[in-house]
């Protein structure tokens, strides 16, 4: 019923042809177009209930959890798994450690990839495809770890915040995809015109292209803030003092490894127990409080996003 | 590779003296453009200074510095000063029992990775692309986009979680039809179905992205005459719309085989457990063991080369046959 109408609404934007082509979606498109929607729902289903499974067993009881009974909606709901987390010292550090790496380093990565794009998005720019030829052999070619292991070891930055801003500090994607935006929607004219207005060229950045640009800047620091706050593997090779450590270095002490947080000091048998049954909970918990910041800013960007992606796409 | 490594710093590097080179008399032209362009637009080469310094400090001085897979590296004498010892530590590689085993691993881990992460994104997109209704598809498009920004650990963790075998959602589920509880992350057997599986659960709604922008760039007028010569909505999809994002396509093959023995080092690791390293050791992994846990740069710095060597002709290959086939691959 719904799939005709659809046909139907769809077609009739061609004026008086709408008659003839609701007879065109025949049989065997109608059954395909179901097929097509059992299918989305299925993926929809697929990716959906293991992110709605922890979501509702971490606001379950801690025995519910450790009884396995929570399926799709809280059992017995509880909010004792995140009490625990955010009274705990090392998770509550790392929270914060991830904050100043994401936020610092997403200001050390935007101004980069700027200062970097925009020259080369320039076609005045003499060298510009050298350049950018040097940059994408770094995509396809690279020392290693170990060699860049030395790098950083030389410079100084071992066990420092800066090992987490500095050697990952500006992505190729990101620098083609502000390249791209700057050179498709950044006019030859304009730059003309304040030239002879007298601007120079950093302030015609300054002034003209940077304002001009907003939705391409959200657009990579959100990408690098993303990525920050995701990041795990630099701090796993730089980072030795664990009060440098992120959030996600701690989550995968906790969750993966298995070192309990919190206080252990207890001695019956019904407090380790019970004791066992928060630590279950509190996996659930973490998971869900260290992916918040991201998911709930998610909704707002992910049109933003998309459009990022479809620049970067556009190959040039 | 050292060719265009030295090329960079002579053209951008020295900005401020631009007008030395500038006064000299024209003798080629593309030297007179180089210093009109350096005399007007200083600025720019003044702000691409900084990230460059960053390309050469973070990307070709650990190219540089890959000689160690050459040598015998000590601490104190540097990359440099340390005695050469040619190809030893790849021979000593080849030799490792373990060499086979994390070729082959590596290996069937990215080719498995690739052939279900291709297929898939497309699927989904054209799916998105043939219905209409905003919500429904904006809903699924939303949902299935979402898993890509969760990170690594939790990925695994959430994977972990429902796998695990007491209280983990999928043994009860199976459980229902009568089979016995499995083990899934102590079974090496099932790594690579959980390492692709998971990879495909993450990242197929941002990959369909791509698509749906590729096949939003398809001429509408193809899909009208398609329509009118009495092609159903499947005949369209395979003789408009696959035609249509064959470029993307192919570029995003390219690059999957590319990247095929550089699979993800943090996934692999932190799904690693003592019980499944039999098929979950890969190189990365044992580049990590090698050079960071036990100390042995020069040999984990070979291991890694021996990889990225591998993989740059891997793409290259593939880039050649791809362009060859259907005329489309990277640098078109």
């Amino acid at each position: 019923m719904s799939i005709t109408l659809q046909g139907f609404r769809r077609t009739s934007s061609g004026g008086h042809e709408s008659q003839r082509t609701t007879i065109e979606e025949t049989r065997t498109d109608k059954i395909f177009l179901t097929g097509v929607k059992i299918m989305l729902w299925l993926a929809l289903i697929l990716v959906a209930v293991p992110l709605i499974y922890i979501v509702a067993n971490s606001f379950s009881s801690p025995s519910a959890v450790s009884a396995g009974k929570v399926l799709l909606w809280p059992v017995e709901p509880s909010i004792k798994a995140y009490k625990e987390a955010f009274s705990d010292p090392l998770i509550m550090k790392g929270y914060l450690n991830s904050f100043i790496y994401a936020i610092c380093g997403t200001l050390i990565s935007v101004t980069l990839t700027i200062a970097i794009a925009y020259p080369l998005s320039r076609r005045t720019f003499f060298g510009r495809n050298v350049i950018m030829s040097v940059l994408i052999f770094t995509m396809l070619f690279s020392g290693g770890l170990i060699p860049t292991y030395l790098v950083v070891q030389d410079l100084g930055m071992l066990n420092t915040r800066w090992a987490m801003v500095i050697p990952s500090a500006i992505g190729v994607w990101q620098v083609i995809i502000a390249r791209t935006f700057f050179r498709s929607t950044i006019p030859d004219e304009l730059y003309e015109a304040a030239t002879i207005d007298g601007a120079s060229d950093l302030r015609f950045l300054w002034s003209i292209v940077l304002p001009l640009s907003k939705p391409v800047i959200a657009v990579i620091a959100l990408m690098y803030a993303i990525f920050q706050w995701n990041s795990y593997f630099d701090a796993l090779i730089y980072l030795k003092d664990p009060s440098l450590y992120p959030l996600q270095i701690v989550l995968r002490n906790v969750l993966i490894l298995n070192t309990l947080t919190g206080s252990t000091t207890t001695t019956s048998l019904a407090q380790q127990l019970e004791q066992q049954q928060l630590a279950n909970v509190l996996k659930y918990a973490l998971i869900v409080i260290s992916s918040l910041p991201v998911l709930v800013i998610y909704p707002f960007v992910a049109r933003h996003f998309t459009k990022g992606v479809m620049v970067g796409a556009v190959k040039g | 590779m050292s060719a265009t490594f030295e090329v960079k710093p002579a053209s951008a590097a020295p900005a401020p003296p631009a007008s030395a080179t500038a006064r000299k008399p024209p003798r080629t032209s593309r030297r007179t453009q180089a210093g009109r362009s350096l005399r007007r637009h200083w600025q720019l080469y003044l702000l691409i200074v900084v990230p460059l310094a960053y390309f050469v400090i973070f990307k070709y001085i650990p190219i540089a510095n890959a000689v160690i897979a050459f040598k015998d590296y000590s601490p104190v004498k540097g990359p440099w000063g340390s005695p050469w010892v040619g190809f030893k530590n790849f021979e000593l590689f080849f030799q490792n029992p373990v060499f086979w085993t994390l070729v082959k691993n590596t290996f069937l881990l990215s080719v498995y990775t690739v052939l279900a992460s291709f297929p898939i994104p497309i699927i989904l997109a054209i799916a998105l692309n043939e219905i209409r209704n905003g919500r429904f598809k904006k809903t699924v498009q939303l949902v299935t986009y979402a898993p890509y920004f969760i990170s690594t650990v939790v990925v695994v963790s959430m994977t972990i979680l429902v796998l695990s075998p007491r209280l983990g959602f999928v043994n009860d589920a199976i459980g229902l039809f009568g089979v016995p509880q499995i083990d899934f992350l102590g079974n090496p057997d099932y790594f690579r179905h959980i390492y692709v599986w998971s990879d495909v659960w993450q990242t197929t709604g941002y990959s369909a992205v791509i698509y749906l922008a590729a096949l939003s760039g398809i001429d509408p007028a193809l899909h009208e005459s398609a329509r009118i010569d009495g092609a159903s909505r499947l005949q369209r999809i395979r003789h408009v719309d696959l035609p249509g994002i064959m470029p993307t396509a192919v570029i995003i093959l390219v690059l999957g085989v590319g990247n095929i023995m550089s699979i993800g080092f943090e996934k692999a690791f932190l799904l690693q457990n003592p019980l499944n390293t039999a098929q979950s050791e890969i190189i990365a992994t044992y580049v990590y063991k090698t050079g960071l846990l036990n100390a042995d740069f020069s040999m984990a710095t070979a291991i890694g080369l021996f990889n990225s060597v591998i993989n740059l002709f891997l793409l290259l290959g593939v880039n050649f046959a791809a362009k060859r086939i259907t005329g489309n691959g990277l640098w078109s």
